[in-house]
């Protein structure tokens, strides 16, 4: 009997731990038509995920203390990517989003090869970490209006507003990250950032696209010294100021840098920005 | 938290595969022949798991591989895409200057190797054979590797592989470099030098470690007199052009390789193979990511060659004739479990079959041989700490070269089952305690013409670093 009784225990241990990574903890995702679970979540997270953001999610993973942007921190519930006003929390399409576009010029990857469940679990997972998902809702995503056709007049008017917002005090009269304040910023980890050098890239943080970009202008960059300009600039303007960007990137082709090529003051503006490649193998373009 | 706290589930798990552990060891010894020798096979060494991209990442083990070496699809898409994850921080310069793209692998282990009828000399009768039941086992080392790779600028990448076998003999098993993404496309990726056939299912990656259950098994299989020395399984040497989608669910790769089954020094002279791959992934569900492909080998190799001294140099080789290889494979998911599948068609030239030089007649009958192969590998991730493993392999004459051969002999049955765990999944290092057993039965091939049959059992300490 003492052998049956100690094979039963061995099984219902066994079955226990085969059931046990099916567990949910209750919180999910939804995406179109895409329902995350935390419970399938967690087991993605501590596959893929907790090198970097860590066990409890806090953004202490053992790989941290060498990142220098440090890894997101879940528990703060403060999102840099986000469709939803400043101060709100994303959607969960947002955090989805995120996952498959990965961080530029940080350690945090694409995860594009992952099945769209995966990343809905995910999310659902991350949900998990702070409390705020369960006191507070997702901010509304804002509205972005349509692109208004590309004109002179409409990068001229983004360049006035480039100075008078004073985006050029962090970003630099040229774009390239090196404004006065540059050196001074730090990030909600207390750790110096460098704003985005636009001349370099042709990937935004939060996404490529011009509505990206307007996005970013106008919930701003949460946990970053990047504000939301929202309430500053009406829709047009941000369009305006999103055209006249566009021409900053030097090394990325674009109809906004074509047409302000087109210009003999564009046109030399750009040939003195651009620094084609460097020899040094690097591969970066300053 | 997952990893961290069920402790108690741990032991368990510890407690269930040492158990199962224990126990086959104990089987082998008891049941084990315990006469001795030293013509037996002993384990090959396996290649690709590199610590060195966990390191330079921060990304555990288990990120780029469901069990390593076994790659992740996230995996897969990191070296499709020249190991680079694509967020601006591939290239060198962002590394810390002390960083160093190295790893080594090697599994220090016992194991258990046994022939039912091994091929001796026979004491009584000099010049005689005798076939004799032969068991060894002991402890024992694998051959190691050294993992050099990573880039060497954004979309320009290397990987070196200097491996040696279990005497610390070397050879460069790897040795290539990669430009990624030309022209700004993913579509066009080229590497020179020696590499990896594009294999989906890559032997280079094979979760087995034994004498029989490392290899795969209808990746090397020639009929029994064939010359042919070319293996899928072996790196070869030559250029790739290979293509894949942003996402890596769509690939395709065409290799131009030199006829020397990856030998420096060009042994076989000059010809070169083609080889072509291509599959399509897509999403069944919340099962997984599913994939299918093909692949063709279309190869030449020589029947005879133009030597020096006497013979003992190799000049240059002549009678090149054809082989091919053709296969079908798929990859499928239902959540944790997964199988590998394949199938093969192959055939050699009725000279290289026979070992009959281009220039000399063919035996009377002699015909191209022909065979088919099949694979199911079945893996089962509990977690990413512990996976479990069978294979099954089967390979079936259907046209001998010689008509005097018996319809079956060569065929092959090979069984492999056993589990990998991982006691702790970081980001600077793996560990896994692996368990094997393979069998493996070929038909007609014994001095007698009877069927041999070997087997192995392997317990190993699997580490990379």
């Amino acid at each position: 009997m003492s052998a049956i009784r100690t094979t039963a225990k061995c099984t219902l241990v066994l079955g226990a731990l085969l059931i046990l990574p099916f567990v949910s903890s209750g919180q999910e995702s939804h995406i179109g038509k895409l329902n995350g679970h935390a419970g399938t979540g967690r087991e993605l997270y501590f596959r893929y995920c907790w090198g970097c953001h860590g066990f409890h999610g806090d953004g202490n993973g053992e790989n941290a203390p060498y990142l220098n942007i440090l890894p997101r921190n879940f528990v703060a519930a403060t999102f840099k990517c986000r469709s939803t006003p400043t101060g709100t929390l994303p959607t969960d399409k947002d955090l989805f989003n995120s996952l498959v576009r990965g961080f530029n010029n940080t350690n945090m990857p694409s995860w594009i090869t992952l099945t769209d469940q995966n990343r809905a679990d995910l999310v659902a997972f991350i949900k998990t970490f702070s409390p705020r998902w369960k006191t507070d809702k997702a901010g509304d995503p804002i509205t972005v209006p349509a692109e208004p056709k590309l004109t002179m007049e409409s990068i001229k008017h983004g360049q006035e507003l480039f100075q008078k917002l004073e985006c050029w005090k962090c970003h630099g009269q040229e774009g390239r990250g090196d404004g006065p304040s540059a050196s001074t910023l730090t990030d909600s980890n207390d750790q110096p950032i460098r704003p985005y050098n636009f001349a370099a890239g042709s990937r935004f943080k939060c996404g490529s696209t011009n509505e990206d970009l307007y996005k970013i202008f106008l919930t701003g960059v949460d946990g970053t010294p990047m504000p939301s300009f929202g309430d500053v600039v009406k829709p047009e303007e941000a369009w305006d100021l999103v055209h006249f960007l566009r021409t900053l990137q030097v090394n990325h082709k674009s109809p906004e840098l074509a047409l302000w090529e087109s210009t003999k003051e564009g046109a030399e503006q750009v040939a003195s920005r651009r620094i084609k490649g460097t020899a040094t193998g690097s591969g970066i373009q300053q | 938290m997952y990893l961290k706290s069920p402790r108690l589930r741990d032991r368990w798990l510890v407690f269930l595969t040492s158990g199962v552990s224990f126990v086959l060891l104990f089987l082998a010894l008891v049941l084990g022949n315990n006469q001795t020798a030293s013509a037996l096979p002993t384990p090959g060494v396996r290649v690709r798991a590199i610590p060195a991209f966990a390191r330079k990442y921060g990304l555990p083990c288990s990120s780029c591989h469901e069990a390593w070496p076994k790659l992740s699809p996230f995996g897969q898409a990191f070296k499709d895409n020249g190991y680079q994850l694509g967020n601006e921080r591939d290239a060198p310069i962002f590394q810390q200057p002390a960083y160093w793209p190295i790893a080594i692998r090697i599994t220090p282990h016992w194991h258990r190797e046994s022939n039912d009828r091994e091929v001796l000399d026979d004491p009584t009768t000099p010049g005689g054979s005798i076939e004799q039941k032969v068991t060894t086992h002991g402890f024992d080392l694998t051959g190691m590797d050294i993992l050099a790779a990573g880039t060497l600028a954004k979309n320009i990448s290397f990987l070196l592989v200097p491996s040696s076998d279990s005497t610390g003999a070397f050879h460069f098993e790897s040795a290539n470099v990669r430009f990624s993404n030309l022209l700004g496309s993913s579509w066009l990726n080229v590497k020179v030098g020696k590499f990896e056939l594009d294999n989906l299912i890559s032997e280079k990656r094979i979760l087995g470690l034994s004498s029989n259950g490392g290899f795969y098994q209808i990746y090397h299989f020639v009929p029994i007199g064939d010359v042919n020395t070319f293996g899928l399984g072996d790196n070869q040497l030559g250029a790739e052009l290979m293509g894949h989608s942003k996402d890596d669910r769509t690939r395709y790769s065409i290799s131009l390789l030199s006829s020397n089954d990856g030998n420096v020094g060009l042994p076989n002279g000059h010809g070169y193979d083609t080889f072509m791959t291509v599959s399509q992934a897509f999403q069944v569900g919340s099962l997984g990511v599913q994939r299918v492909g093909a692949f063709a080998y279309i190869g030449r190799a020589p029947t005879y060659y133009s030597t020096q001294g006497g013979g003992a140099t190799l000049v240059d080789g002549f009678g090149q004739k054809s082989f091919y290889r053709v296969g079908l494979l798929g990859q499928w998911y239902i959540k944790k479990l997964d199988f590998s599948t394949m199938w093969t068609h192959a055939s050699d030239s009725a000279f290289l079959a026979t070992a009959t030089p281009a220039n000399a007649d063919l035996p009377v009958g002699a015909r191209a041989p022909v065979w088919d192969g099949g694979m199911i590998e079945t893996h089962y991730s509990l977690n990413p700490q512990l996976i479990f493993i069978n294979r099954y392999e089967l390979i079936r004459m259907s046209r001998q070269a010689l008509l005097t051969n018996p319809g079956n002999l060569g065929d092959i049955d090979a069984l492999t089952f056993g589990y990998r765990y991982y006691p702790f999944i970081g980001t600077r290092a793996g560990f896994a305690f692996h368990n094997e057993y393979s069998i493996v039965r070929q038909r007609g091939v014994s001095l007698t013409g009877l069927d041999v049959t070997t087997s192995g059992l392997f317990f190993g300490f699997d580490f990379a670093f």
